[in-house]
C-alpha cells in the first residue's frame, strides 16, 4: 500500500491558514473589542448600543426584511424551478435572463432601483403619464417606511431570488423522474405531487438555499443604503456608522457579533428543522 | 371488464419512429409480456399505456374506456417501476398506502389493504422501516405490495426484476406468478428477459424495431417463430437457420430430401438446437463439429452444416465427449421445421 504520509496535509495547509488566520484572528479580536472597555471586561459597548435611538429601527427593519424577503424568495424560487421543468424550447434563455441579477453587485442594484424609485424616477414618469401622481412623489422617506419597505423587499426580491433558484433548480434536477411519475400513477394530483413527494424529496436543497439566504438577508447593506439611506437603518449599516461616523470600535464590535450571533442561531434553527434523518435518504 | 385495447398506437420522437401503428388486445385477467431487445419499443408501449407518454397516434382503451387524453392518475392502473421508484421519505408502510391515500380510502380500509398486500409479499416486519433500510429484493416487494394495495384494474410492470440478482429474480417470479394469479389483474409486463417472459405470462409479444412481430403462447413463440428475428431473438441457443437452394421443387439437405415450401430460389429453414437427433448419413445430413460444452444435463455443440453456422443440443450421454473436426450425421424432427423467406425473414405456412 502507498502511504500518503504528510503530503496531504502540507498541500492542505496554506489554505487553511490563509482562511484560519484571517477568519479567527478577526473573529476573536472584535470579540474581544465587543466586550471590552478601556482595556477591562464590560457590557459598556453593548448598552450604547441597545440605548441608541436607531439600534430598535435597526433591528425592526432588518428583520422585517429578512422574515419577508425569504419566505418569498422560496416560494418564487420553487414556481419558478416547477414551471422551468415544464418548458422544453428556450429553456436556456429563461434560465440565463432568471439569472442575470446574479451577476449585478447589489450596490449596482441599488442604484438601478434608486434610479426606479427617486422622485424624480421612472416610476413616477410612469404614474404620472398614466395620470395617477399629480407631481413627484417622495416614496423613499422616513414618511412614508411603507412604500420605503416596500421598494427595498421588491428590490431584494429582483436581487437575490436567483440564487435560492439556482440552488433549488440543481436540487429538483437531481431526482429521478420515477419518483413524480409513480406519484401520478399512483393518483397523486399535481398538487399532491408537490407537497408529498417533490417538496419533501428537495428538504437537503431548501435547508442549503434558506441557510444562504437567510445569512445574506441579516447582512444586507449596501441596497438598504442605496435606497434608504439613514432613513433605513438596518444591523449592518448601523455597525458601519458606528465604526466609521462616530468613530465607536466597540459599539460596530457589538454589532458585528450580534449579527454573528444571528446568522448562527437561524443556520442552526434551519439545520434542525429541515434536517434529513439518514435511513430517509435516497 | 378491465381488457386493454390498444388501438394504432403510433410514437415518434422527432424524426425517430419509435412505435409503428401497434394494435393489441389484451384479455380481462390475462397477464401479457411484451418481450424485446432494448429500443425495441416495449417500455415506450407501457408508458403509453401508463399515460406517461404522449402517443403520435391511436387510442388506448382500458375496459371500454377511452384513456387516451387522460393523465395516468384517471387511468385506473398501478405500475411497477424498474428502479422501483419506492419514496424514500416514507416508511414501508405510507408507501404501500400512498396510492389509497391519494384516493382518500378511509383509515380501515388503508391498514386493512396495507397488511394484505404486506403479508402477500412477506414483507409484514419491515412496515415501519425505511427504504434505504432494505435490500433490493425488500424494496422490489414494497413496489409490487404498493401496486397490489390498490386492488388495480390493470398492472404495469416496467422489467421489475431486472435489478435483482439471479436467485432472487428466480425466487421473485415465481412469486409473482403466484400473487398475480390470485388477484386475477390484467398485467402488461416489460422484459428482455426471454424466460421471465415464457414463465410469467399467458401470452407474449414479441416486438423488434417498432412493431410486434409475434404474439403468442410460450410455445407458439418458441416453436413456431412467424418471423426469423423472433426464432433468434427467443430460446438459448436461438434457433439455427440454414439457407438452402430449391431445385425442381425441392431442397435437398444432404440426404434428405424435403419438399420446398415455395417457388423462390432460396429458401431458410428454422431449426431448434434441441429437434435433431443422430442419424445416418443417408437419412441426415452432416454436421462438422467445432466445439463441445458440458452444460450439466446436456452437451452444446457447435459447428457447422452446408457451410454455415449451427448449434446442437443433445442429452448429456456417458463417454467421452465428441472431439472437434468429428462429423455427426443428424435428422431434423419433420414435424418442426420452421420454413421462411429467404428476403423477408417471414415464416412460409406450410401446413394445411
Amino acid at each position: 500500500m502507498r502511504r500518503a504520509g504528510a503530503l496531504p496535509y502540507l498541500l492542505i495547509l496554506p489554505s487553511v491558514l490563509f482562511l484560519g488566520v484571517l477568519f479567527v484572528v478577526p473573529l476573536v479580536q472584535t470579540a474581544l473589542l465587543a466586550f471590552q472597555e478601556g482595556g477591562t471586561w464590560s457590557l459598556g459597548n453593548w448598552h450604547r448600543m441597545a440605548d441608541d435611538l436607531n439600534f430598535q429601527d435597526a433591528v425592526v427593519n432588518t428583520f422585517s426584511v429578512v422574515l419577508i424577503v425569504v419566505p418569498l424568495q422560496c416560494t418564487l424560487a420553487l414556481g419558478m424551478t416547477m414551471m422551468l421543468r415544464h418548458v422544453q424550447r428556450g429553456r436556456d434563455i429563461i434560465l440565463w435572463v432568471w439569472s442575470i441579477p446574479l451577476g449585478i453587485s447589489d450596490l449596482a442594484a441599488g442604484l438601478v432601483w434608486l434610479a426606479i424609485l427617486t422622485d424624480q424616477g421612472w416610476l413616477n414618469t410612469l404614474l404620472f403619464k398614466l395620470g395617477l401622481i399629480s407631481g413627484p412623489q417622495a416614496w423613499l422617506t422616513y414618511e412614508t417606511p411603507m412604500v420605503l419597505l416596500a421598494g427595498i423587499i421588491v428590490a431584494e426580491l429582483w436581487r437575490a431570488t436567483a440564487i435560492v433558484f439556482v440552488i433549488l433548480l440543481a436540487g429538483v434536477q437531481l431526482l429521478p423522474k420515477e419518483y413524480e411519475e409513480a406519484a401520478e400513477v399512483f393518483g397523486a394530483s399535481p398538487w399532491q405531487r408537490f407537497w408529498r413527494v417533490t417538496l419533501p424529496l428537495l428538504r437537503p436543497s431548501l435547508q442549503t438555499a434558506l441557510i444562504l439566504r437567510t445569512v445574506l438577508a441579516f447582512e444586507m447593506f449596501a441596497m438598504a443604503l442605496a435606497l434608504g439611506g439613514r432613513n433605513f437603518p438596518v444591523l449592518v449599516s448601523e455597525a458601519f456608522n458606528w465604526q466609521y461616523g462616530n468613530q465607536d470600535y466597540g459599539v460596530a464590535a457589538s454589532y458585528a457579533v450580534l449579527v454573528m450571533a444571528i446568522s448562527i442561531a437561524a443556520t442552526l434553527i434551519y439545520l434542525v428543522a429541515l434536517r434529513v434523518p439518514a435511513e430517509q435518504r435516497a | 371488464m378491465a381488457n386493454i385495447t390498444i388501438d394504432r398506437i403510433q410514437k415518434a420522437f422527432g424524426a425517430t419512429r419509435a412505435l409503428e401503428e401497434i394494435s393489441l388486445e389484451v384479455h380481462d385477467g390475462e397477464f401479457l409480456a411484451l418481450l424485446g431487445p432494448s429500443g425495441c419499443g416495449k417500455t415506450t408501449l407501457l408508458r403509453i399505456i401508463a399515460g406517461l407518454e404522449t402517443q403520435s397516434g391511436g387510442r388506448v382503451l382500458i375496459g371500454g374506456r377511452d384513456v387516451s387524453a387522460l393523465p395516468p392518475r384517471k387511468r385506473g392502473l398501478a405500475m411497477v417501476f424498474q428502479n422501483y421508484a419506492v419514496f424514500p421519505h416514507l416508511t414501508v408502510a405510507e408507501n404501500i398506502a400512498f396510492g389509497l391515500r391519494m384516493a382518500g380510502a378511509d383509515k380501515a380500509r388503508m391498514q386493512r389493504q396495507v397488511e394484505r398486500a404486506a403479508s402477500l409479499l412477506h414483507i409484514g416486519p419491515l412496515l415501519a422501516r425505511y427504504p434505504a433500510q432494505l435490500s433490493g429484493g425488500q424494496r422490489q416487494r414494497v413496489a409490487v405490495a404498493r401496486a397490489l394495495a390498490v386492488e388495480p384494474a390493470v398492472l404495469l410492470m416496467d422489467e421489475p426484476l431486472s435489478n435483482l440478482d439471479a436467485l432472487l429474480r428466480l425466487e421473485m417470479r415465481a412469486e409473482l406468478k403466484a400473487v398475480l394469479a390470485a388477484s386475477g389483474t390484467t398485467t402488461i409486463y416489460v422484459t428482455h428477459d426471454q424466460t421471465e417472459a415464457m414463465g410469467l405470462a399467458d401470452r407474449i409479444a414479441v416486438m423488434h424495431g417498432g412493431v410486434i412481430e409475434q404474439i403468442g403462447g410460450a410455445s407458439d413463440i418458441y416453436h413456431r417463430p412467424r418471423t426469423r428475428f423472433v426464432g433468434g431473438f427467443v430460446g438459448s441457443p436461438p434457433m439455427n437457420f440454414l439457407r438452402l437452394p430449391v431445385r425442381g421443387g425441392q431442397v435437398a439437405l444432404g440426404g434428405l430430401t424435403l419438399p420446398a415450401p415455395a417457388t423462390a430460389a432460396e429458401v431458410v429453414l428454422g431449426l431448434r438446437a434441441e429437434d435433431l437427433q443422430p442419424a445416418t448419413p443417408q437419412d441426415g445430413f452432416a454436421f462438422e463439429l467445432r466445439v463441445a460444452e458440458p452444460l450439466g444435463s446436456h452437451l452444446l455443440l457447435t459447428g457447422t452444416t452446408e457451410g454455415q453456422l449451427m448449434r446442437v443440443v443433445v442429452p448429456y450421454a456417458d463417454g467421452a465427449l465428441p472431439q472437434p473436426g468429428q462429423v455427426l450425421h443428424l435428422r431434423p424432427n419433420l414435424d418442426r421445421l420452421n420454413w421462411m423467406d429467404a428476403t423477408s425473414g417471414v415464416a412460409l405456412e406450410t401446413r394445411a
